[in-house]
């Protein structure tokens, strides 16, 4: 992996600041992504997954929201752009998925008026033309009488062609990024499975970079060529989807795993994770997840540890940020 | 869309058919005899035969028949106090409260939505607190004390408006007869825009929070386009606001049209009371009840285009 980077993120940090208290939502992530390349972000609500995508994008709010770090996408400073420049980031170079189809679409506004407006915004295409293209990017989503669903309305679509023509939207100006919050956690289970298998098939064929939010380990393992695992801000481990998966070396990767009905064998019972996620506005000192780990030793509660170089597995360095990897996995095996 | 729009009109009807049965009602439950004010002390005689000719006599709901059957022909009586035909001078006194009503409306819908538009996009900003003190002025403050007001600076002052009337029969389309206008126009302008501001900011900061809004960011759309959705959002609660001030406008106000000595609805309403003209506040009260029944069919058709969910629920 000689070229550029797609995606360059360097001790990205945000926080949310109000009069009562400071968040800290995202605590120096770094990660990179090369075009064509999939990587899944796991991690459970509030571990700063969400947050972490919209930073990339600088979509928070900038009256509450301090944020720090480097971001590199396609070879422009994201923190250095202003408004304008931003606007043109967006659509062409990342765009994004969201959660609940629903209510990311404007309700008043037709899938087609919708899709047109986003080309015509960047490309200097006539509305017949920016039609045309509408066209052909319901049927690019594989949304059935696609010419009649141009003038429905959001509230007429079913939930799976919502999220359809939310990824049709999304892919209007043919960016080089995707970012995905949970496209597919709002769906029923069978349509869950269709439109996951879409995104991954839209993402081969346009050759785009995709980030993949999720908290479902099955659905991450389906898209990515990369995990990375996020707790209380920070990706707590990272690396191939085999290492990962197959070989955690952070406790709270292998708690996730235990956790999750992939993983276990009928009849066995699946382990939660005892206590719950630390509260961001006021972090402890030391490993956020110490409270919570088997193997936390005396070193836990002190310092945060560094990222540790695993291994590597099919080009992807494998890294956990634990005193003790060597432990994991003693205690359950 | 269609189906929809013949369906809110066959509604009405019913409506305005209760409307007219509530109207009577009223009326006739309201103590005292119209015609004993008008007779004064007269022999008991004279006054059944009064009575009769009137068809006072009659039993409550004969009068009411009669009295809508004469209503939907265009003949609602003659005023007990002046003897002129009721309809006429309804009709007369409607287009005058009409006249400020529509530019009372123009203006305080006009003044109200770019208001509570900026107020609400940019919240928080001293744009936002100026509208909205300007906005809580403008409820609070009585609209015959703003007219007294208005009259003082404006006819008393400086004299360069008329406080009075409607003018002497200028032709409609000219400053002379528009300068009469002005200041009532203003005085109700006042309550309308206040209203209105205060309902577009809440809605425009309402849809300001959705998570729509943040995917329209995420598409690269320019701010302006961004303005455009959130308005376009808002318009359906802000038409339903602008329906119910208009309503009011038309049926004219009683307390601005005496400041003004401005011969529309209100101050017909007004004299008919204190007359007991039953035939002339009972023609009033109807065309006022029917302007509030019209006005809310056009706004739900509005509505049912300006947010495609509500026509098919």
């Amino acid at each position: 992996m000689t070229e550029t980077p797609l995606v360059k993120v360097e001790d990205l940090s945000v926080q949310f600041v109000s009069r009562e208290s400071t968040v800290r939502a995202v605590n120096g992530v770094s990660f990179e992504l090369a075009r064509g390349e999939v990587l899944g972000i796991l991690g459970e609500s509030g571990s700063g997954k969400s947050v972490t995508l919209r930073a990339l994008m600088r979509l928070l709010p900038h009256r509450k929201t301090r944020l720090a770090g480097r971001i590199e996408i396609a070879g422009q400073d994201v923190m250095a752009l202003d408004t304008a420049a931003l606007a043109r980031l967006r659509g062409p170079t990342v765009a994004m998925i969201f959660q609940e189809p629903m209510t990311a679409l404007d309700p008043v506004f037709t899938i087609g008026d919708q899709i047109v407006e986003a080309i015509t915004q960047h490309e200097p295409l006539t509305r017949t033309g920016a039609r045309k293209r509408a066209l052909e990017l319901l049927e690019l989503v594989q949304i059935p009488s696609a010419v009649r669903r141009l003038d429905a309305y959001p509230h007429q679509l079913s939930g799976g062609l919502r999220q359809r023509a939310m990824i049709a939207i999304a892919l209007a100006c043919r960016p080089a990024l995707l970012l995905a919050d949970e496209p597919t956690t709002a769906l029923d289970a069978t349509v869950q499975i269709q439109v996951l298998l879409l995104l991954r098939t839209l993402q081969q064929e346009l050759g785009m970079g995709m980030i993949f939010v999720t908290h479902d380990l099955g659905v991450a393992v389906e898209v990515s060529h990369k995990l990375a695992v996020m707790y209380a801000g920070r990706m707590v481990e990272s690396g191939s989807v085999h290492d990962v998966v197959r070989n955690p070396r952070h406790p709270y990767t292998e708690g996730l795993m235990h956790s999750t009905v992939h993983e276990v064998a009928k009849g066995e019972r699946l382990t939660p994770i005892r206590g719950s996620p630390p509260n961001l506005a006021a972090l402890p000192a030391g490993c956020s997840f110490a409270p919570r780990c088997t193997y936390a030793g005396a070193q836990c509660s002190t310092s945060y540890p560094p990222p540790q170089r695993i291994g590597s597995d099919a080009g992807y360095e494998h890294y956990t940020r634990c005193h003790y990897p060597e432990h994991v996995g003693s205690a359950l095996a | 869309m269609l189906s929809y729009i013949l369906r809110r009109v066959l509604y009405t009807i019913p409506i305005a058919i209760g409307v007219s049965l509530v109207v009577f009602t009223l009326i006739h439950l309201a103590p005292g005899d119209p015609l004993s004010a008008v007779v004064g002390e007269v022999d008991q005689k004279m006054l059944a035969e009064m009575r009769a000719s009137f068809g006072y006599d009659k039993p409550l709901p004969v009068q009411y028949f009669l009295w809508l059957g004469s209503t939907l022909t265009g003949d609602m009586g003659y005023s007990l106090r002046t003897g002129a035909p009721v309809f006429p001078t309804l009709i007369a006194a409607a287009k005058n409260t009409i006249a400020i009503g529509v530019g009372a409306a123009i203006l305080g819908f006009l003044l109200g939505v770019l208001s509570g538009l900026v107020a609400g996009y940019n919240h928080g900003t001293w744009i936002d607190k100026t509208v909205s003190s300007a906005a809580i002025a403008g409820v609070s403050m009585p609209h015959y004390w703003l007219a007294i007001i208005l009259v003082i600076i404006f006819s008393v002052h400086l004299g360069w408006l008329p406080s009075v009337g409607s003018g002497s029969g200028e032709a409609f389309w000219s400053w002379a007869a528009w300068r009469h206008m002005v200041l009532p126009v203003v005085a109700l302008a006042a309550i309308p825009a206040a209203i209105v501001a205060r309902t577009a900011r809440a809605s425009v900061m309402e849809i300001l929070s959705m998570e729509f809004v943040e995917a329209l960011r995420a598409r690269g759309l320019s701010e302006r386009r961004i303005l455009w959705h959130v308005a376009r959002n808002a318009l359906p609660t802000v038409l339903a606001v602008m329906g119910l001030q208009f309503a009011h406008l038309l049926g004219g106000s009683i307390l601005v049209e005496t400041v003004f000595t401005w011969p529309g609805t209100g101050q017909l309403l007004n004299m008919a009371i204190f007359d007991r003209d039953m035939p002339v506040l009972q023609g009033t009260i109807m065309l006022l009840a029917l302007f509030f029944v019209l006005t809310n069919l056009v706004v739900d058709i509005l509505q049912a285009w300006a947010d495609p969910r509500i026509s098919r629920s």
